[in-house]
């Protein structure tokens, strides 16, 4: 069992959807976000491209973060889902600096947090709460081990990418482009 | 270097470098997956109560989750609405937002100040009512009931619209016909006798061609548009965009057609050119459904491509390939009719353009093209017969804008102002959940009737521009505190949909049924209200279709039989409400009235030196103005950027970021500074504009002054002969690198 998410990005408008549903989802404050969109324009007029991102935690498999939290409180669960245990976090801001993805911020509440693949739903059989009102149907979510699931032909079929390869950090959204 | 991650947007260019981190052993999962805390209930604790959205005029039905606290924890789309298929919008997700916003008005107003001074005292709801019956008394007797005039918008409308005919006006008016679609309805109502309304039929998701023109899907979320044009991309479909700007569609289509703004009818012209030429069309289906193709062919036969290319700037090879890629996909195409549709005047000519190549590419009526859409029409409830009034919104509109099926907003401006000479004139206004003094163009105009008005009330959810200026102030109740009546748009089969109550509503704020009939009764109107609340109404409606109230509440959604076919079935025989009983491609109802009969190509202004035309648009955050300070949607997008191509910014020496002000041609000045954004995704000729932004209500904490307001901007307008509708994209803007307001003040 893998957990991880595949994004269209020939299908995403960018529309922040994703952003408000975890919100809302996940009780976040205003003004705070466990993901967001990022657009790369490239090219001169006429002659342009636009990629636009669903973008948050990677799930990765080399964790940074987890890494470089002395107290435990980041850590990775069954699924490979990592998570941020409130009550140990110190916030230090070691993983808020080590993320490549900028994917961790500081709670008011004096912990850092950070996207959980809303595992409380996932573990009722439910999609992550960005994944389940994306109006564009532009992410899938799902096991990658499993090569029948979904999300796993979805990566087969088409061309993808992750971000900040270099980061060494193998992480586990990947991009259909 | 970081972004701080409050920017939730983040637009970069190319190339993203990430901290490189040190090799390291990979970290063994822990295996407490189950045991994790989790302080966010799931789903099967919460209770589920039905509404549908107000947010927009979409009105997705949706669910809304309430917790033990009787707290609303969530908005989820219904699973049966055909208009969300079970996903909200951002803003439908976020319209937890309108309820919570601190701003909102809870209490009702009256004025003290001078207008526009935003001075109220708190009062109760009997003296509010009191000092408004005193007005339009006063009114009706010097001036007659019909100089009263209701501005309305979304589903506050319908109780308003009722308050007036049992009143005895008919001056009405909203600003989503003349200010937004009514050439598209009133260009297809010419074609194929019937106009689209809204959801507009399309079947996206079943086409092979999708054209869009200046139409952005996507910035604009109509959810059920966004939601098929995805399935269309899944699908394969060809995608072509006809936009002087690098829009969201634009970039997911395999053709861009980057047009000189305001030419968008020549090409329309060229396309046919080509499909008649090479006889692309669906020779059987204009053969059988059609009248008028030979004028249409002597009509087009100059327009060919190579004209069009000195209009528009889109090469005749172009033009060409993109024609057979429509025609090679036809039926199944659909050439968007688009929504907002008042961009130069000429726009009834334009869309009637959109309309003929629809039908010579036979998609109307067609899988993948046009469908039918069906409504379930509910019985009104019994009340006497209404006065009939000794003039309405007609009278002073159809004698000049002889097609217009509905009131126009601007038109009963133009009889509110002091200069109007006629003898319908208008003295009093209640504006019920529109902004008209930023939804309507040329807001001074605005001000200047409403100095000349006798009584302005404004029932509002939150205190926006127009409240300001209101003689009183009547606090609404918002879309989750409040019944309406029952949706019941059009669709691929007919649905139902009920809004119910899930909180109370927040201080003294009321629903706008009960304005209504408070107001009504006031009036001594009790005969026209025999029930003592809507909910009377619903379940006497209810259950003339075999439901109840009490069932909806549990359901939220009713499906009804679909009595009418979808489609054309293949080579039926098939009448259309038009005068030939044929689709018009050359119109009998437009020549009858004086208005060409075949679309006419009008030669638009372009920029003058040194300006820059003004294009405004959506962003797929926020609706308007009305969600900018709601608490959720504003940390998406709080201001709006004035989209500059890298080369002028260049010539001006402007720098990404940079805060500027706006004139206009008409020497108008942008209110606020606003945030310069360098991107190649504009053409050199034009700027573009996010709409909405910029407000100058300075009790809209979030929203105020954040900005420039593309409204302020638009003060040439260019009125649609057919309809009154009226064209706002022929404006130009220059900017001002200094502050102008801080120049005066210093003088």
């Amino acid at each position: 069992m893998r957990y991880g998410m595949a994004i269209d990005t020939k299908k995403c408008v960018g529309c922040s959807d994703c952003v408000v549903a975890c919100q809302t989802e996940n009780n976040i404050p205003h003004g705070y976000a466990r993901d967001w969109i990022s657009e790369t324009v490239s090219g001169t007029y006429p002659e342009l491209t636009l990629e636009i991102r669903s973008e948050r935690c990677n799930h990765c498999d080399n964790t940074p973060c987890v890494r470089t939290c002395p107290t435990g409180a980041s850590h990775v669960i069954e699924g490979g889902i990592v998570k941020v245990t409130h009550e140990e976090c110190i916030g230090c801001g070691a993983c808020v600096e080590s993320c490549p993805y900028d994917a961790r911020y500081f709670h008011p509440d004096g912990y850092v947090d950070k996207c959980t693949f809303c595992d409380h739903r996932v573990k009722n059989g439910q999609d992550p709460a960005c994944v389940s009102v994306c109006p564009t149907y532009c992410m899938y979510f799902g096991d990658l081990d499993d090569p029948n699931s979904e999300v796993s032909k979805k990566i087969a079929t088409r061309k993808t990418k992750v971000l900040a390869p270099e980061a060494g950090t193998k992480p586990q959204i990947f991009y259909l482009i | 270097m970081k972004t701080t991650r409050r920017d939730f947007i983040k637009i970069t260019s190319m190339g993203a470098g990430g901290l490189a981190a040190g090799a390291s052993p990979f970290v063994n999962w822990s295996i407490d997956f189950l045991n994790e805390d989790q302080i966010v209930p799931d789903d099967s604790k919460l209770k589920r109560v039905p509404t549908y959205c107000e947010v927009c005029f979409w009105k997705c039905a949706a669910w809304a989750y309430v917790n033990d606290e009787g707290k609303i924890v969530k908005l989820i789309g219904h699973e049966n609405d055909q208009n969300s298929n079970g996903r909200l919008c951002p803003r439908g997700t976020g319209g937890l937002g309108m309820l919570e916003d601190e701003n909102r008005l809870t209490k009702p107003l009256i004025r003290e100040g001078e207008p526009g001074s935003q001075r109220f005292r708190e009062a109760s709801w009997d003296e509010a009512f009191d000092f408004i019956v005193k007005k339009m008394n006063k009114i009706e007797e010097k001036y007659g009931k019909e100089s009263m005039a209701l501005f309305f918008h979304g589903t506050t409308g319908p109780h308003f619209e009722y308050l007036w005919e049992a009143y005895g006006s008919d001056t009405m008016a909203e600003p989503a016909i003349a200010q937004c679609l009514v050439p598209r309805e009133v260009g297809f109502k010419a074609t194929f006798g019937k106009g689209l309304s809204s959801p507009e039929p399309t079947d996206i998701r079943n086409t092979r061609c999708l054209v869009l023109i200046g139409n952005h899907i996507g910035e604009n979320m109509h959810n059920g548009h966004v939601q098929e044009m995805s399935q269309a991309i899944d699908n394969g479909a060809t995608i072509i965009t006809v936009d002087p700007r690098f829009s969201t569609a634009a970039s997911k289509s395999k053709y861009w057609l980057p047009i000189r703004p305001s030419t968008d009818l020549a090409l329309l012209l060229a396309w046919m050119h080509v499909i008649i030429k090479e006889e692309l069309y669906d020779k059987e289906y204009v053969e059988k459904y059609t009248y008028g193709f030979d004028l249409l062919k002597n009509h087009v036969k100059s327009f060919t491509p190579e004209w069009a290319y000195t209009k528009t700037d889109i090469e005749p090879e172009i033009i060409r390939r993109t024609a057979r890629e429509m025609a090679g996909a036809a039926p199944a195409v659909i050439i968007h009719p688009g929504r907002h549709t008042v961009w130069y005047g000429d726009d009834t000519q334009r869309t009637r353009a959109i309309a003929i190549l629809n039908a010579l590419l036979g998609s109307y009526g067609r899988k993948g093209g046009f469908y039918f859409p069906e409504k379930k029409r509910l019985a009104k409830y019994p009340h006497p017969e209404f006065e009939e009034p000794k003039w309405t919104w007609k009278t002073i509109t159809k004698d000049k804008y002889k097609l217009t099926p509905l009131g126009a907003t601007n038109v009963l401006i133009d009889h509110s102002l002091p200069e109007n000479k006629s003898e319908y004139k208008i003295k009093g206004w209640f504006v019920a959940a529109t902004n008209i003094l930023v939804s309507i163009p040329d807001a001074e105009k605005t001000k200047r009737a409403i100095q000349n008005l006798d009584l302005l009330v404004a029932i509002d959810t939150m205190p926006a521009e127009i409240t300001g200026y209101a003689d009183v102030v009547l606090p609404e109740a918002v879309y989750l505190e409040r019944y309406d009546f029952i949706r019941a748009a059009q669709h691929r089969k007919p649905h139902i949909a009920l809004r119910m109550p899930v909180v109370e509503p927040k201080g003294d704020s009321k629903p706008g049924w009960w304005i209504a009939r408070e107001l009504g009764i006031r009036l001594g109107l009790e005969k026209y209200y025999p029930w003592k609340n809507i909910e009377e109404v619903l379940d006497w409606q209810l259950k003339k279709e075999g439901t109840s109230l009490a069932e909806m509440k549990k359901t939220g959604i009713k499906y009804f039989d679909k009595e009418d076919y979808l489609f054309i079935p293949d080579g039926a025989d098939w009448e259309f409400n038009t005068p030939s009983g044929k689709i018009e491609l050359f119109s009998n109802l437009l020549a009858a009235d004086g208005y060409p009969g075949l679309p006419k190509f009008t030669e638009h202004k372009q920029n003058p030196q040194g300006f820059y035309r003004l294009i405004y648009g959506r962003v797929p955050m926020h609706t308007f103005g009305r969600t900018v300070n709601n608490p959720y949607l504003n940390t998406l997008r709080s201001q709006n950027h004035v989209w500059i191509n890298p080369k002028v910014a260049k010539d001006w020496g402007i720098e990404n970021g940079q805060k500027i002000w706006l004139e206009n041609q008409d020497g108008v000045i942008s209110t606020f500074a606003v945030e310069v954004r360098v991107t190649e995704r504009i053409n050199s000729n034009a700027v573009y504009l996010p709409h909405g932004f910029g407000s100058t209500g300075k009790k809209l904490s979030r929203a105020y002054g954040r900005g420039a307001s593309d409204s302020e901007m638009i003060t040439n307008v260019k009125i649609d002969p057919e309809t009154g509708a009226t064209g706002m994209r022929e404006n130009f803007v220059t900017f001002l690198l200094e502050n102008p307001h801080k120049e005066k003040q210093e003088v």
